[in-house]
């Protein structure tokens, strides 16, 4: 049926979303947020090593269900489907907040050479690699809101390489764990400039919220006492208090109603109970993380967009990225392991430009708590992978080890990408996301540096024994995946402008990282963020001048 | 979190087929000279009488089986761990796309083992336990009596499942007690506020 209508209806309460949601609901207009899960806390599987977003074998912790396939290629030209529990899939989460309950939380700002990888390195061949229509001073503030309204832990003292900043953050760093310590000297020693790493976590009370107990589970989980800063407990409780904020929870969206004039009309879901709603809207916002949004737009057929909203050229969905993981293992003669969470505690931003004959690189940063699950799996390839090897290994290794990593900026692939698969449809027989496509060959020569880079700080540390992790060219997108709706200055190769509005739909937005340009060398949540204030903004701008309406 | 499967009650349509997957193995022990039936032959353990999934002598060679992925020494083994349970429970549940693997590949197993080692897995050694286990991790293992999974795929699965079992948390069914936990030195439960990081 036909709802009331509204000033804008959001789709995905997550890390953009969740910030759009509160903008404009602040601002005075009404707003109905959709997001296709509900609300996953703590209690719902706490601290299951087997149901988190880092290990699904019995589930995902934080959706989506087996309601919602996907399609993805294996060999090329062979597809599969697959459910959110299987390889290939690249899921994300879907709950309100999305990844940003259960997430890390480290909280990086890009850097500025981030948003000029084309003008630095020029694009290598196969690739679509391209300066962002922003820069890193067009973003700074809304950086900065981001991290004071959701609430970031810091200190950029000893990053030489930390862009610049018009204030500091507001809560105090965290303490190095015994890894970090460890991992502080070694780095010293090798002239690196080691550096806390900044997180969306609250090191001192917040806003109302706790401090940090330290526990040794964080990333993959809900925090048992809401330490962790997400738009779950900050920017959506805020929208919602305002009293325009609709939020609908296990709404699931179809497509976006374009009419004859090319104008957003509303979207159509599927609400809790399986019944199809029209919600009407003077504005549309699209939220869904860089696959689900694209699939969005792909299945918003209209008269002047047959293909898909914003899809005149064919660039909705393409250049899929994620982050090509690389990194070393170190084993210990000494105990490592303090118990002391989240783990992660200590990064440097030494290579993340500047690398002779690669285009950008990675920062490094010791790795969160390994689930004893998790540990079970991480052998060398001739080790024993059971009996009382395994336990031997287990037992002297668990707490004598040490992960290094970095998430490898990727050269963006025009043909790695998220379309819509022509048979295969969800439980409301809804189109799926289909994802094909591979990484570009230069992101695993840059790994294979990042990698042996990761190692030599821990044979620096003392590492007894090491490994290094050098990812494939499989890629589809995961957790940190954006890219497949880039922003742009050129409507023929992009698919909004520099505000995240689509071309040539003038009411329909997108706020998340399927706007990225490139996915800099770090986690991308922050900018994320920081593009949902930075849509916002001129979203509200746009409806005082009536440009909107 | 999977609905729990109830405790089934043996169903009319389940002795059945227990009883027809019973009468095969009979009949492949005779076909392969190896003496006796599965039924006949193989030892039984104290294991509790009922399972979701397996029947009584199921469990009894699967938990042989995992007890040499993960044995008992001066720590926990899969047995006391409960990870028997673990798997039995998941395939009521989470699992339950691995059933016909598990009932075809516990079947092809004994098969494989009287061919091979001439004695049911329980009667051998330990080491020839760990000799025959490797023979199938390593691919090598005669095929007979195999298709999908083949041996070197059930290994695989018996080993993710008995580790997934052994260290995940015990609302599952395994771990049980927080065995291994303990044995990695994790304070278990952990004391909420015990790890708060001195401010610097």
């Amino acid at each position: 049926m036909t709802l009331p209508p509204v000033n804008v209806v959001i789709v995905g309460a997550g890390a953009g979303g969740g910030i759009v949601a509160k903008e404009l609901s602040e601002a005075g207009l009404t707003v109905v947020l959709l997001e296709r899960g509900g609300w996953v806390g703590f209690d719902v599987n706490g601290h299951d090593d087997l149901i988190n977003q880092r290990v699904s074998a019995l589930g995902t912790g934080f959706g989506p269900d087996e309601r919602h396939p996907r399609v993805t290629e294996g060999a090329p030209g062979k597809w599969r489907t697959v459910g959110p529990t299987d390889g290939g899939y690249g899921n994300n989460a879907a709950c309100v907040g999305s990844g940003t309950v259960s997430y890390g939380a480290m909280a990086w700002r890009f850097m500025e050479q981030d948003f000029r990888m084309r003008s630095l390195y020029g694009a290598p061949e196969g690739s679509t690699l391209d300066d962002w229509p922003v820069t890193y001073a067009d973003l700074e503030p809304f950086y900065e809101k981001a991290e004071w309204e959701i609430g970031v832990a810091g200190d950029m003292r000893t990053n030489p390489f930390s862009p610049p900043r018009a204030k500091g953050y507001p809560m105090p760093a965290f303490p190095y764990n015994r890894e970090g310590r460890l991992l502080e000297a070694a780095a010293r020693r090798l002239g690196l400039n080691p550096f806390p790493i900044p997180m969306l976590r609250n090191s001192v009370p917040y806003r109302g919220r706790n401090a940090c107990i330290g526990c040794r589970y964080c990333v993959g989980f809900a925090c048992e006492i809401n330490a962790k800063c997400g738009t779950h407990n900050t920017v959506i409780p805020a929208a919602l208090a305002t009293g325009h904020c609709d939020l609908r929870t296990h709404a699931i969206a179809g497509e976006i109603v374009i009419d004859e004039r090319g104008r957003a009309r509303g979207v159509k879901y599927f609400d809790a109970q399986d019944r199809a709603q029209f919600q009407p809207a003077d504005l549309v916002v699209v939220s869904g993380g860089a696959i689900e949004t694209a699939r969005l737009l792909l299945n918003s057929k209209s008269k002047l967009f047959p293909t898909g909203a914003g899809n005149r050229h064919d660039w909705v969905g393409r250049n899929l990225q994620g982050h090509a993981y690389a990194g070393a293992q170190g084993l210990f003669a000494e105990e490592t392991y303090d118990d002391v969470g989240a783990g992660a505690t200590i990064a440097v931003s030494n290579f993340n430009h500047g690398n002779p004959g690669l285009r950008g690189g990675a920062m490094l940063a010791n790795e969160f708590i390994r689930l004893p699950y998790q540990f079970a799996r991480a052998r060398p390839a001739n080790a024993a992978r059971w009996g009382k090897a395994h336990k031997d290994y287990q037992r002297h290794f668990f707490k004598r080890s040490m992960n290094v990593q970095g998430p490898v900026q990727e050269m963006p692939v025009f043909t790695a990408r998220a379309d819509v698969d022509p048979a295969v449809q969800d439980h409301w027989g809804i189109p799926v996301a289909r994802l094909s496509g591979n990484r570009h060959a230069h992101d695993l020569e840059i790994a294979r540096f990042i990698s042996a880079r990761a190692e030599q700080w821990l044979k620096e540390a003392g590492a007894i024994a090491t490994r290094t992790t050098i990812p494939g060219l499989a890629m589809r997108g995961g957790q940190h995946q954006a890219g497949t709706c880039r922003m742009g200055n050129d409507p023929k190769t992009s698919v909004t402008d520099r505000h995240g509005r689509v071309h040539d739909i003038p009411n329909l937005f997108l706020a998340d990282g399927s706007l990225h340009v490139t996915n800099g060398g770090f986690n991308p949540v922050l900018t994320i963020m920081a593009l949902g204030y930075w849509v916002s903004h001129h979203i509200k701008a746009g409806w005082r001048h009536g440009g909107l309406r | 979190m999977p609905e729990p499967a109830p405790l089934s009650p043996r169903s009319a349509l389940l002795t059945r087929r227990r009883l027809l997957t019973l009468g095969a193995l009979g009949a492949a022990g005779v076909a392969t000279g190896a003496g006796g039936s599965f039924l006949l032959t193989h030892r039984h353990r104290a294991v509790p009488a009922r399972y979701r999934f397996f029947d009584d002598h199921e469990a009894a060679l699967l938990v042989e089986i995992c007890e040499r992925l993960i044995p008992r020494d001066d720590t926990p083994g899969a047995t006391d761990a409960g990870v028997i349970h673990f798997i039995d429970r998941q395939l009521r549940g989470a699992h339950a796309r691995h059933q016909a693997a598990y009932r075809q590949g516990l079947k092809a197993f004994h098969q494989t083992c009287l061919a091979v080692a001439r004695a049911p897995f329980a009667e051998l050694a330990p080491e020839k336990k760990d000799e025959f286990l490797r023979l199938l991790e390593s691919g090598k293992a005669p095929r007979a009596g195999w298709s999908d999974p083949s041996p070197q795929e059930f290994f695989r699965l018996l080993v993710e499942h008995t580790m997934q079992g052994f260290y995940g948390p015990p609302r599952h069914g395994g771990n049980r007690g927080y065995a291994s936990y303990k044995m990695l030195g994790l304070d278990t439960p952990q004391i909420i506020g015990r790890n708060r990081p001195a401010r610097s």
